[in-house]
């Protein structure tokens, strides 16, 4: 599948189609989502109505898994293959993550206060979700750490795949250890175990955020490549305009033109 | 009807903790997409103007 949209040409065209009705499809679904998480689904008989958290945290919590291993898998082809556009779909897709991960730290630690009378307790789960946190927030420095695009998106590369080893540890942190957060209800052998009046809002938010992260890693991939090339274009120009006379040295003094932001 | 929205408002007392809640994911997600695209209309409109130039250098 990754062959088919490999080539950086095909990506922009079959992009160009796919992110106007990623997007648009991600506001109503998200909108539908929030409408049954906040005004359909009952309260919860222990929880009350801040069960109603449950419905950004826990689609928050599997996004920011899911795009861990979208980050990962695109880190590992971009190291075998050096195929551009996979290092440029990890670097599109990590800032995302981080976003669902703070989110989801975020809105737990808002249920967390109520629920368990603590904003935050070092238990398994909310450790390594935090450390899954800071390793998106490696891998984006380190990208951008160097002058060079592509050096950084090796070594952030190497990143993502070893951070992979926190993964298992983040979802059978509830089975390993004795934390205060719960086992998973929806994501389990047997089926999920949530009736239907919460799992329904549950997973039309879930769509909904998956829909805005391909919307969004869509626009940026394409961002990402309209930028490449913008630079080879200016590099190009600024070489060819230098080289037969040589009046203009390259340097520092000529500027960068239509540099924007 | 004020008291319908009144209640829903309040979530059974837990108002200080649902809204911050979707508050929070509103801000960061919305900033995220906000940012995103404004930066994709950015590389866009600079794409343009090169081969604009390039255009008429050739």
């Amino acid at each position: 599948m990754i062959s088919r949209f490999a080539n950086p040409a095909r990506f922009m065209r079959i992009s160009a189609a796919a992110l106007p009705w990623c997007g648009w499809s991600a506001l109503a679904v998200l909108a539908a989502g929030l409408y049954a998480a906040l005004v359909v689904a009952p309260p919860d008989y222990q929880q009350g109505e801040t069960v109603r958290i449950m419905y950004v945290h826990v689609p928050a919590a599997w996004m920011a898994l899911g795009i861990y291993v979208f980050v990962a898998v695109a880190s590992g082809v971009a190291l075998v293959s050096r195929h551009p556009l996979a290092e440029i779909a990890a670097g599109a897709a990590a800032p995302i993550g981080a976003a669902f991960t703070f989110v989801c730290l975020a809105t737990g630690s808002l249920w967390g206060r109520p629920m368990w009378g603590a904003w935050w307790v070092w238990d398994a789960r909310l450790t390594s979700v935090l450390i899954l946190f800071f390793l998106y927030l490696g891998y984006i420095a380190l990208v951008n750490a160097f002058d060079e695009p592509s050096r950084g998106a090796r070594a952030g590369s190497v990143l993502a795949l070893v951070g992979v080893v926190n993964l298992p540890i983040v979802k059978f942190s509830v089975d390993w250890w004795n934390t205060l957060h719960q086992p998973a209800s929806v994501v389990r052998i047997g089926g999920p175990r949530i009736d239907s009046a919460m799992l329904v809002p549950l997973l039309t938010m879930a769509a909904g955020f998956g829909l805005l992260f391909a919307a969004l890693t869509m626009s940026r991939m394409r961002t990402a490549l309209n930028e490449r090339k913008a630079l080879a274009m200016r590099l190009n120009r600024t070489s060819r305009s230098a080289r037969p006379a040589e009046r203009e040295p390259l340097g520092p003094t000529r500027p960068a033109v239509g540099r924007g932001t | 009807m004020i008291g319908e929205v009144g209640g829903f408002m309040a979530m059974g007392g837990y108002a200080a903790f649902v809204w911050p809640a979707y508050g929070v994911a509103f801000a960061v997600l919305g900033g995220l997409a906000w940012h995103s695209w404004r930066r994709y209309r950015a590389s866009i409109s600079a794409l343009d103007r090169l081969q604009r130039e390039f255009g008429t250098r050739r």
